[in-house]
């Protein structure tokens, strides 16, 4: 079998004909996956006992005649900030490095519960922060595109995983783009549902107001059933919402007749690279599909980064201070008082940009600043909010890019963390607004890099999104660059 | 207290100043479970084993809310005649401590659950009203543990259990002008507290600790002296003499010259003293902002309403009941509502007895002098309510003497048993039968012929004696009256029977 271009399709009629079990496919892919990994670091680790025990219970309910869910079988990579009862869960940092948790995240035994056969646990920029996967405790990514290159980031593993052929579908976190950018970078679909749409409950926090969960898939059919499958109200977490959650495969037909679709003005005005060319052609794509095309205008989005930085470090720097060394963090040394075994765990213990956001958020969250920084981020935030809901009044959905600039070389920007932030400046508003985005690949550069662009739509109209997406990839082709490269 | 504590202020000094005080007092709500998981709230369980992933702050466990623990917030909040905003919300409270999991508490900053209430106090028959500023949610932290392990010179120990127990902290007004109204105060408080079920108050178990702010300034001035915040005040008694000795020894301070510093001090229940506390130990910035995981709190009418109707009486209002619906004094309905249990113990007794003002007479009477004697509370009572209310039902029917009543209660208070199998066991039953009592009359009669000659002679007052007597053939089990009654009868001369 071709675990590396299966659908979850795929896997279902191979599964209900009998070509093969769940555990032969489990087998096959915990097999394929760790060989490839060298090639990436696309894991971390893998959970070969969980994933054979799923699907000896799919093989089992088959065997029944009973219906094993919509993912029965298929193979699936999580990100290592969602936490895994008896799987090790790291957040790509040294202070985790053995913390085995004691529950599962809502949307892993959601994935379990319609049949999904986790593999293992993907690599990621420490606690999520980051653009390009290089601040792993537990080294880079390489994109399996171009192996000098980062995959993106926050959730790179996860994306090289799906675009490496080693998981059918993954799921992410982003925050500011942390799943979508990677998704674009590696030439695979990246979705980040409404905040609140799948539950965070287990999803480690970076920035909690923020935070999102999401599936990435080779196709938008298949990230379209993740997300049915892991979305919904959920009683662990307040935050979740209870609107009902549709069929998101039932309207994938092709058809986007009289859409409106909205264009930036602001997200275009500096986009003059191969990016903006292979976003204008797949806005050429929807429009000959029957789409309207108009201009519109974001324009609180020159503040969006400042704003992002603010809300999102504050809230990290509150959120990481549970990692200090008393109880499941890796503790550096005694030290003669608590104060020095809190430097030396932290200090240790946390990387470069942990450091450097949690610095940032303890300085706009102190006595003194918080009005000129917290509050007043919270009110920008609210004015991008209305841009979008102003927009919203005149289109269905919005198109933009994703990334200024396809996949950068491992070590480009590492020094440069401006110019890393700068870099999100596409999906950082979408997350501010907390509607749903996604990232749907659109074409690749001269030099056979991938670009995806994003789709923006109403709060909980993940549907429009999908259609989008799934008319465009119809043209364009499904973006497993791997795949295709092979021929 | 030793006589340092406040000698350095002289009583002229003192006199000279008016304290002002503020308290901030936690308590703990009396939900079973915790305030943002379902872990219960109880005490005395092994360490570390009332936890799970939310309470121990484990990497993507987040907070729910209780109900419950909103609902007993809210009628804490209308206890103390607060106004309960509709919108309200959550803040994060960050600090570092090895018994805060998370890093931060979760409590109620600048929106708090309730504000702009009142305690009612009086002090040597002064009444006062004392402002509270607002009452807001909040979860506690576990209990670090410094002493009483091998390694306790090197290491201390956290038991998370206590975690995420829910609390409500009530901020006063600095409306107290002395230790006595503090203590006033805080008497009210955890009355009214208690009535409403909101907490059991307990201060031995922490389910009630209290904070000073305190200030003195010549009396006549108006701005507010430099304040020092005094913690650990956690018994009444406690609570006192901190306030007293931390009053005269700003007075004392200042009369010499000094400065009062806005410090933290923390009172030392050993030596009567407080002792500021090293300025690490309290320098945070605690970096306030509202909690993202946590949708804010709206409290509409209806669910007002609803806590409303569910809301125990109140002291005061079960006062001016207590007077009306069962005729009692003033003092006497103070007395009966001085608790909750106290009322409820009297409520259940009087509906029994069918007397009010003989149950009242009891339960203050006999019942509290007994416990009074033993130290016991009358949650603890050995006699039930139900026990004491048969037993006052019976001596209004007529069927025990005031003296038998007395006696079986003595009984009743030392086994616990109900008054009638106290009567069958000890033959403690009164005679009422009348032929059993003229024949006990009879015989009195027969044995005191002297005495029955006096009477009928003319010297009426010899009955007394014939009365004890009949008494004592009977062990005190006879009605005094009918007693009387049945030898008066006997003792006519025989023509006009
Ligand atoms: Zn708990």
């Amino acid at each position: 079998m071709d675990i590396a271009s299966l659908t979850i399709d795929g896997v279902r009629e191979g599964l209900l004909a009998r070509r093969f079990s769940a555990s032969e496919l489990a087998t096959e892919a915990l097999r394929f996956a760790e060989e490839e990994n060298g090639r990436t670091n696309a894991y971390l680790h893998f959970s070969p006992e969980r994933a054979l025990e799923r699907a000896r219970r799919v093989d089992e309910q088959v065997a029944r005649g009973e219906d094993p869910g919509p993912l029965a079988a298929v193979p699936v990579a999580v990100k290592d900030v969602i936490v895994t009862k008896g799987v090790r869960t790291t957040c790509g940092s040294k202070l985790l490095a053995h913390y085995v948790p004691p529950y599962d995240a809502t949307a892993v035994a959601r994935l379990e519960r319609a049949g999904g056969v986790i593999l293992g646990k993907t690599n990621c920029d420490e606690f999520a922060m980051g653009s390009s996967n290089e601040n792993s405790a537990f080294g880079p990514v390489r994109n399996p595109v171009a192996p000098d290159r980062v995959p993106g980031g926050s959730s790179g593993g996860s994306a090289a995983a799906v675009a490496q052929g080693t998981a059918v579908v993954a799921l992410g976190s982003d925050t500011g783009g942390s799943i979508r950018q990677p998704a674009s970078f590696c030439g695979v679909v990246g979705v980040t549902p409404t905040y609140g749409r799948v539950s965070r409950y287990g999803l480690t926090a970076f920035a909690s107001s923020l935070d999102h969960i999401g599936p990435f898939a080779r196709t938008v059919k298949d990230a379209a059933t993740v997300l049915g499958v892991i979305a919904g109200r959920d009683v662990c977490d307040s935050t979740s919402a209870a609107a009902p959650v549709p069929d998101y495969t039932a309207s994938l037909d092709g058809n986007v007749k009289g859409l409106k679709l909205g264009l930036p003005r602001e997200y275009l005005k500096e986009l003059t690279s191969e990016t903006g060319e292979l976003i204008a052609r797949g806005v050429e794509v929807l429009r000959q599909l029957g789409c309207e095309v108009r201009e519109i205008s974001l324009p609180a989005t020159d503040y969006a980064i400042a704003c992002y930085y603010i809300i999102a470090t504050a809230e990290a720097s509150s959120n990481l201070a549970r990692y200090d060394g008393v109880r499941y963090t890796v503790r550096s040394g005694d030290g003669e008082t608590l104060a020095e075994m809190y430097r030396n765990t932290r200090g240790e213990g946390f990387g470069a940009e942990c450091k450097r956001r949690i610095m940032l958020g303890t300085y706009v969250l102190s006595a003194g600043y918080y009005d000129a920084y917290y509050l007043k981020a919270q009110k920008v935030r609210a004015l991008i909010a209305r841009d979008f809901a102003d927009a919203f009044q005149e289109v269905d959905a919005i198109v933009a890019p994703v990334s200024p600039f396809p996949a950068f070389k491992l070590g480009e920007k590492i020094d440069d963390p401006v110019a890393m932030y700068l870099s999100d400046i596409y999906t950082i508003t979408g997350s501010l607004a907390g509607i749903p985005c996604m990232s749907v690949p659109c074409g690749e550069t001269a030099e056979g890099l991938p670009v995806g662009m994003q789709i923006l739509t109403r709060h909980f109209d993940e549907t429009t999104m999908f259609r989008l997406a799934d008319a465009l990839e119809r043209t364009v082709g499904v973006g497993n660059a791997r795949t295709r490269q092979r021929g | 207290m030793s006589s340092s504590a406040t000698a350095a202020a002289t009583p002229e000094a003192l006199a000279r100043y008016e304290p002002v005080i503020g308290l901030e007092v936690h308590v703990q709500l009396a939900t079973a479970t915790k305030i943002f998981c379902g872990c219960p709230t109880s005490f005395g369980a092994p360490p570390n084993t009332n936890v799970c992933p939310v309470c121990l702050g484990l990497p993507g466990a987040l907070p729910v809310l209780s109900r419950k623990a909103v609902e007993l917030a809210i009628r804490g909040a209308l206890a103390l005649h607060c106004r309960v905003r509709p919108h309200s919300r959550f803040a994060r409270k960050n600090y570092f401590y090895p018994d805060l999991p998370k890093g931060y508490q979760i409590s109620q900053y600048d929106e708090p659950l309730a504000e702009g209430g009142h305690v009612d106090i009086a002090v040597d028959g002064a009444a006062r009203r004392i402002g509270v500023t607002r009452v807001h949610m909040e979860d506690d932290a576990g209990k670090s543990i410094h002493e009483g392990f091998a390694d306790s010179d090197r290491y201390s120990y956290v038991d998370l259990n206590r975690c995420g127990t829910p609390l409500v902290e009530i901020v006063s007004e600095p409306d107290m002008r002395s230790s006595a109204e503090a203590y006033a105060y805080l008497t009210e408080l955890k009355q009214a507290l208690e009535f409403v079920a909101v907490s059991t108050c307990d201060m031995e178990k922490g389910h009630l600790r209290c904070d000073a702010n305190v200030s003195v300034r010549l009396k006549g001035a108006e701005q507010f002296g430099t304040k020092a915040e005094v913690k650990n005040l956690n018994s009444f008694r406690f609570l006192k003499q901190a306030l007293d000795y931390e009053i005269a020894r700003q007075v004392a301070l200042i009369e010499s010259g000094g400065r009062v510093l806005q410090e933290t001090r923390l009172y030392n229940p050993d030596t009567g003293e407080t002792a500021a506390m090293r300025s690490k130990e309290h320098a945070h910035d605690y970096r306030y902002f509202p909690e993202p995981d946590l949708v804010p709190l709206r409290i509409g009418e209806k669910w007002l309403d609803e806590v409303k109707a569910a809301m125990p009486e109140l002291p005061a209002d079960k006062r001016a009941r207590f007077i009306q619906e069962y005729g009692l004094r003033e003092y006497d309905a103070h007395v009966l509502t001085a608790t909750r249990s106290a009322s409820e113990y009297y409520e259940t007794a009087a509906r029994v007895a069918g007397d009010s003002k003989t149950t009242a007479n009891w339960v203050m009477g006999e019942l509290m002098g007994l416990l009074k004697a033993e130290g016991k509370q009358i949650a603890e009572s050995p006699v039930s309510a139900e026990n004491l209310g048969d037993l006052v039902k019976r001596i209004t029917a007529g069927e025990l003497s005031g003296k038998l009543a007395k006696e079986i209660f003595a009984r009743m208070f030392a086994t616990g048993d109900a008054p009638a199998a106290i009567m069958e066991r000890e033959g403690l039953k009164q005679i009422s039968d009348a032929g059993e009592l003229e024949g006990i009359i009879a015989e009195v009669l027969a044995r005191n012929p002297s005495q029955v000659e006096q009477y009928r002679g003319g010297k009426t007052t010899v009955i007394n004696f014939l009365v004890g007597q009949a008494m004592r053939a009977t062990r005190g089990q006879a009605d005094v009256a009918a007693v009387t009654a049945l030898l008066k009868r006997k003792l006519r001369p025989e023509d006009t029977c």
